[in-house]
């Protein structure tokens, strides 16, 4: 292949699609006679709305904004907006439940084998650029952010404040913008491609991407300021992705990445010079950082600088479940549209699935309470060993891009910004705040819905509800099983096509050797470290082969969430009549709102999808009153039950820790530790078998479940938070979970 | 009282000498104004030629609108655009400058602009047909009393249709392929405040409705009958009112019957030496009533001030009587002040009848001008930084590239291959040399006015602040192009609607910090619109800031596209316009600067001036006007 051939570039394709006259579909050749002359010469927007961009809808999966839109029944308050994309009836609180098509994937890892590397780093390299921009260095975006008038006003502001003179405090920013900025440099790019196609080769079998995504994404950069929002599972994340752009010769993303990395001292400078930029963890109070920070953001999105690439997750998710979002950074970026400072902003929702985690082990560790290490450069080194392991495949899928337009169409019309200057700093209005959410929810469920779930994943979940040891035959039958179950359920499940379930089992099981193994025909947990060790000893090694394990059926959840939890009230509630049921669910849903991903706010949407699912699948029979698993169905039922019972478990453990031993105030690190210890005991005596209950992201979560129900007061403090339990209302709660009360009053009348 | 503002047109004069009086102001050369001695004839008489079925002779406007003006399109029956015999763009007639010149490169722009082609042609009916009008529902009693007056009236078909609109797209489309749903019943020549004050009284005895009718050049609906009106619709024509009544020296002010147009008041007032200088682009056309009923805004605003800042008194009759001030001062301070109750009240809450407006002593010296830029951004900096040292020329506009195209098309054939040479070195200087790149540049016209002197002193300052971003002076030739395309516009509609191009022009107002966004979405807007409605060809969607202020600018846009192999054209526009609307609201712009809220507009008024904002104006329109008579339903 010559170096030409080896850019992966688009380019040279420049997108069929929507490509010049002559490739225009059967149709446009009798229009062509019809209308001599010119036509829309320019490029379009593709998803203003993408059902109707020309001849796109055939090619583009149909998971774009309006598709989706269309697709469920609309809210009956809502009916006067049929229009609005993300208004609460049409949004993605419902996805679309017909399966859909998806884009191939294509390994680009396998010209890499074939081809130089070193080539590959040094090729020429023209990123598409957004139309709009004109060129300008790191520097002089430094500098006009120094300059802005949003900055300066608030250094004066502070200046007078503090009786400061403006210099100190712009020195101040100062500081602050060189922590913060990215340096990208076309020389540390190619560094990285380089070395990166060495330690990926070693490290993934294959590295799949949808081609078509790409193509879509080239597209949406030349037209709008675009920010991409990557699945965050591990630190693999972002340095495949600008390794993915640079392969496809798109414009290479600058990242928010956690001023953490700073700390590995030669990494942090490389990174920052391959576009990173930093932020604090935590800059709420610091009026000057934060406006730094967001009109250094602002100004990159404005200026169509480079993609903005950052992680609604907040951080990488220790147990591969989707996190619930984080706002802030969002709401920066789609302020420029709010403000008409940008036509539209496309929002790109990217789904990174990892075969293996490279983190695996370190997450469970870190779950269970042992730190996680600081990052270090001599920490990265040490962890080169990891590159004789295998990690199998990596899926990446450029989801759709979302235009915010489209979006906040007939939800933010009324421009709120109208009557104060657009550089003064300004809270965002509650719609604002509402809708933000809303799409971070939204584009989190877009991440969950192109998920690859590989078959790994499958036996996890089977092999959790049947431990300590199953029957090899019978796991690859329940694995055959639930992967029809899962894809009714629109799950993404990549399984090759001639692979026979055996084989696939099989695979799974050597990729992933150091979580389960095959003895005696029989797959058992590989928790074996220590045979003899002490009763902690043991509960700890069970408890790591418990949790990675979890770890890759979690990847299962959020697809099951809303069947699940129906299957899961079913089993709870005291009568098979709807509105019990649908209270149970209810219930569930607000107690494992951190948990799970729900579009806030509709539950009732949720409840219907879940038995539409599960009706689908045969599993249960809905009347007028009732609800109820047929005969042939109990099997789903209960398998999928079983699958959200350790969560039940769990916070029913830790809810009893909170509502008998937390009499005082205690903050969150006294919490962790405590609750650790009272579930460790606990399976120590052997009167739990509820492992998962150890794992500190479950332990969080259920706290702050607790907070949101109101049955714990969560009170600021200058060095951080502490917590109040109201026991009574804890104890409440606790009694909801297995007490078949009958319900209060008719809470769905609409049902 | 039917519209005016629109800077739609601009012009041309009826009679030979007004032709030669606008061909001045719009070639800019200047004539040594005869100061005619005062018109000896002028004087405050109460009424004159009662009853008299011949107008004024003073009047451009005849009662007979369509003996001069074109039924179905824009301006003068004689003047508009053509394709010769060898496919060349010709504007006919001897009113305007461009009259009988051919503009050899205008075919081809149209063509690559819209992907219009001559060989595809609309053509409309050639004359109105009688048979579809609506029928005049007038009772007897009322006609009896209405004789009585001896005011002049009709209720011929073609007088009550030809009333029964403004120039919306919609309406003349209507005129060219359809019939409107209601037109008036009946119309009424009133030559003089008493006879306006009769009408009113004999309206309200029989409840009827009356629709005033000044120029009718509105842009807003503002002249459409509501439909579910039963009772006889009433329109009231204001264009034999249209005498100076007095001229006062001592105080530069003038007393002037409100069915003025522009153009009459402009030549007679010159005659004694003065002008107003309010020009809006229509001014052919629109009266001095419609301009106070829509608050219309003059091209040379800078110097001589909008309407409300034009205005001393106004004269206005109401179903619950006369309203006007008891002195005529500068300034008072006695409450809120009546006059913006009536200035922009859309003919809701009565007939003008009455207008003292300032006047100037005509400039000794015009010129015009321009300024090439490398870019729109930097142009906006330019205007702005005039409008910050308040030495904004009698006008500037700043044109974007698009727009700076379309006057360029418009270039009439050159005289002489001299003149041609000149132009390529132009040309080759400032793309070349200069580096500016011809689709991305953009042009501000100027015209100054004043002493000698004055103007070409500030003409320097204007140029040095221009030189600070960017700016090459141009020449006047391109300036008096610019403002040649402001009139020419609507004519070219009318050629447009031949061959299946449609268009309008809208405007707002916007802060100067928002400028360059709103003209930026509004623009992108259009043009996804129209990709999203199937318009087969991208559109024209172009802006200009015409009016520069203190605090902000207005922005002007103009959107054009062939609508060929779309079904219902108006509906897609209007869908189209309204997008548009929105964008500007949502972008920090208003909903009107000068053309009104009219029916267009109105679903936006409560956002605009707020629930308790709509209310006060809905309270005076019941305290005058309970019955409802002046039911035009515009604006509330």
């Amino acid at each position: 292949m010559t170096a030409l051939g080896t850019r992966r570039s688009l380019s040279l394709h420049p997108y069929p699609r929507f490509a010049s006259p002559g490739k225009r579909g059967p149709r446009s050749g009798r229009r062509d006679e019809a209308f001599p002359g010119p036509r829309w010469d320019r490029t379009f927007p593709l998803t203003s709305s993408p059902s109707r961009a020309p001849s796109s809808a055939s090619a583009a999966p149909s998971l774009s904004v309006v598709s989706v839109a269309t697709a469920g029944v609309p809210d009956p308050e809502h009916r006067s907006s049929p229009q609005s994309c993300c208004g609460r009836p049409a949004g993605l609180g419902e996805k679309e439940l017909t399966s859909k098509k998806r884009d191939e994937f294509e390994d680009i890892l396998e010209e890499r084998r074939l081809s130089s590397d070193l080539r590959y780093a040094m090729k020429c390299y023209t990123p598409v650029i957004y139309k709009g921009l004109s060129p300008c260095k790191p520097d002089a975006i430094k500098s006009a952010v120094l300059q802005s008038e949003q900055v300066q006003y608030v250094i004066k502001q502070l200046a007078k404040e503090m009786g400061e003179s403006p210099d100190i405090i712009q020195e101040e920013a100062t500081e602050i913008l060189d922590e913060m900025g990215h340096r990208m440099q076309l020389g540390a790019v190619r560094f990285f491609a380089f070395t990166l196609s060495k330690i990926f080769k070693q490290l993934f079998q294959r590295v799949c991407v949808n081609e078509e995504g790409m193509q879509r994404l080239q597209h949406a950069i030349q037209e709008h300021p675009v920010v991409l929002l990557p699945s965050h599972r591990s630190y693999v994340d972002f340095l495949m992705l600008s390794y993915l752009l640079y392969t496809y010769d798109l414009a290479l993303p600058v990242i928010a990445a956690g001023i953490d990395f700073l700390g590995m001292k030669i990494v942090g400078e490389l990174l920052r010079r391959a576009g990173a930029f930093f932020m604090r963890r935590s800059f709420g109070g610091n009026r000057l950082y934060w406006a730094v920070f967001a009109e250094y953001v602002k100004t990159m999105l404005r200026s169509g600088y480079a993609p903005i690439e950052f992680f609604l997750e907040g951080t990488r998710s220790r147990t591969a479940k989707t996190l619930t979002p984080k706002f802030g950074l969002l709401s920066i970026v789609m302020e420029p549209f709010f403000k008409r400072e940008v036509f539209d902003t496309y929002l790109v929702p990217i789904s990174i699935s990892y075969e293996r985690i490279l983190e695996e082990s370190l997450y469970a560790y870190e779950l269970l309470g042992v730190p996680k290490p600081k990052e270090s450069t001599s920490g990265l080194l040490k962890a080169r060993r990891i590159l004789s392991d295998n990690f199998g495949t990596i899926h990446i899928y450029v989801g759709q891009p979302v235009s915010l337009r489209t979006l906040a169409s007939g939800r933010i019309n009324r421009c709120p910004y109208n009557l104060v200057p657009r550089h003064l700093p300004q809270k965002p209005s509650e719609d604002i705040q509402e809708f933000v959410s809303d799409v971070a929810y939204k584009m989190e469920l877009l991440q969950i819905e192109n998920m690859v779930l590989s078959p790994w994943v499958l036996v996890a979940a089977v092999l959790l509800q049947n431990l300590p040891a199953m029957e090899f035959e019978l796991l690859i039958e329940k694995t055959l099983w639930l992967k029809g179950l899962t894809q009714t359920f629109g799950g993404f499940i990549e399984w090759p096509d001639n692979l026979c379930a055996k084989k696939a089992v099989l695979s799974g099981l050597a990729l992933h050797s150091n979580i389960a193994r095959l003895a005696d025909g029989h797959v058992v947990l590989n928790d074996k470290g220590m045979e003899d060790g002490a009763v902690g000893e043991m509960v700890f090694r069970h408890a790591l082969a418990v949790l990675m394990c979890a770890t890759y059926r979690n990847q299962l959840l959020n697809v099951c969430v809303r069947p699940g939890l129906v299957a899961l009230a079913l089993h709870m509630a005291p009568s098979f009549r709807k509105e019990e049921v649908y209270s149970c669910f209810s219930f569930l849903r607000d107690v494992f709102s951190d948990e799970f991903i729900f579009f806030p706010g509709i539950s009732l949407k949720d409840f219907e999808e879940g038995c539409f699912l599960l009706t689908k699948c045969d599993a249960i029979q809905t009347s007028q009153q009732e609800i109820y698993p047929t005969d042939k169905g109990s099997g789903t039922v209960s398998f999928l039950s079983a699958m959200f019972r350790p969560f039940v478990e769990g916070y029913q453990l830790i809810f009893r820790y909170l509502s008998k031993e937390m009499k005082e105030a205690f903050t969150e690190k006294q919490f962790i530790p405590g609750v650790r210890n009272f579930v460790f005991q606990l399976l120590e005596k052997g009167s739990t078998q509820c492992y998962e209950a150890l794992s500190s992201d479950m332990q969080k979560n259920a706290l702050s479940a607790l907070v949101q129900l109101g049955a714990v007061k969560k009170k600021k403090m200058p060095n951080g938070f502490t917590y109040n339990v109201n026991q009574e209302a804890v104890s409440k709660i606790l009694d909801m979970f297995d007490a078949r009360i009958p319900v209060q009053k008719p809470v769905a009348a609409r049902l | 009282m039917a519209a005016a503002a629109g800077e739609a047109a601009g012009g041309g004069g009826g009679s030979p000498s007004s032709a030669r009086r606008r061909l001045r102001i719009i070639s800019g050369h200047l004539r040594g104004s005869p100061r005619a001695p005062g018109r000896g004839a002028l004087s405050p008489s109460p009424c004159k030629a009662q009853g008299g079925s011949a107008g004024p002779a003073s009047g451009s406007i005849p009662k007979k609108r369509q003996e001069l003006l074109k039924w179905n399109g824009w301006g003068y029956n004689d003047s508009k655009f053509i394709f010769n015999k060898k496919g060349q763009a010709e504007f006919t007639g001897r009113r305007y400058r461009l009259g009988g010149m051919v503009l050899p490169t205008f075919k081809e722009w149209i063509e690559k602009t819209f992907g219009a082609s001559l060989e595809h042609k609309t053509t409309s009916r050639a004359s109105l047909n009688v048979n579809d009008v609506p029928p005049s529902i007038v009772n007897e009693e009322f006609l009896q009393d209405l004789r009585a007056t001896k005011i002049s009236y009709s209720q011929d078909a073609e007088d009550r249709v030809f009333r029964a609109h403004g120039h919306c797209l919609h309406e003349i489309f209507v005129l060219r392929e359809g019939m409107f749903k209601r037109i008036p019943d009946i119309v009424v020549w009133p030559v003089c405040h008493e006879d306006v004050v009769k009408i009113v009284e004999l309206a309200c005895k029989h409840n009827l409705c009356i629709i005033p009718f000044g120029g009718g050049t509105s842009v807003s609906s503002a002249l459409e009958c509501p439909e579910e009106e039963k009772r006889t619709i009433i329109s009231l024509d204001t264009s034999q009112m249209n005498r100076i009544l007095w001229i006062d020296e001592k105080n530069l002010t003038a007393c002037v019957e409100a069915g003025i147009v522009g153009q009459d008041l402009e030549k007679q007032l010159a005659e004694s030496g003065f002008c107003t200088g309010h020009e809006p682009d229509s001014m052919e056309f629109s009266s001095l009533g419609g301009w106070v009923a829509t608050r219309a805004s003059g091209m040379k605003k800078n110097i001589y001030g909008n309407i409300e800042d034009l205005v001393i008194h106004i004269k206005m009759v109401t179903p619950r009587g006369i309203v006007e001030k008891n002195c005529q001062v500068p300034r008072m301070s006695t409450g809120p002040d009546i006059h913006h109750f009536i200035m922009g009240s859309e003919g809701t809450l009565g007939v003008v009848t009455e207008v003292t407006i300032k006047i100037r002593p005509v400039p000794e010296y015009q010129k015009y001008g321009s300024v090439v830029f490398p870019n729109f951004e930097r142009g906006v900096a330019c205007l702005r930084e005039v409008a910050k040292q308040r030495c904004a020329p009698a006008s500037i506009r700043l044109v974007d590239n698009a727009q700076f195209q379309f006057g360029h098309a418009l270039k009439p054939q050159v005289a002489s291959i001299f003149t041609s040479f000149l132009d390529g070195l132009k040309k080759f200087y400032i793309t070349k040399f200069k580096g500016f790149d011809p689709n991305i540049l953009c042009v501000a016209t100027l015209l100054f006015e004043g002493d000698r002197e004055k103007v070409l002193q500030h003409e320097k300052q204007v140029y040095d602040i221009a030189t600070k971003f960017g700016g090459l002076a141009a020449g006047e030739d391109n300036g008096q192009r610019g403002y040649m395309l402001t009139f020419v516009i609507a004519y070219l509609r009318d050629l447009g609607l031949d061959y299946y191009v449609i268009g309008e022009s809208f405007e707002t107002s916007v802060p100067w910090d928002r400028v360059l966004d709103l003209c930026r979405n509004v623009k992108e807007r259009i043009v996804r619109e129209c990709k999203e409605k199937g318009v087969q060809f991208a559109p024209l969607s172009t802006c200009r800031v015409t009016q520069t202020y203190d605090a902000g600018a207005c922005v002007y846009f103009y959107f054009a596209f062939n609508y060929r192999g779309i079904s219902d054209p108006i509906h897609v526009y209007e869908q189209i316009e309204r997008a548009a609307r929105e964008e500007i609201l949502a972008n920090g712009g208003s909903l009107s600067h000068h053309h009104g809220v009219g029916k267009l507009r109105k679903r936006w008024m409560k956002e605009s001036i707020s629930d308790v904002g709509l209310g006060m104006l809905r309270s005076v329109k019941e305290y005058v006007d309970p019955n409802n008579i002046f039911g035009n339903k515009n604006l509330l």
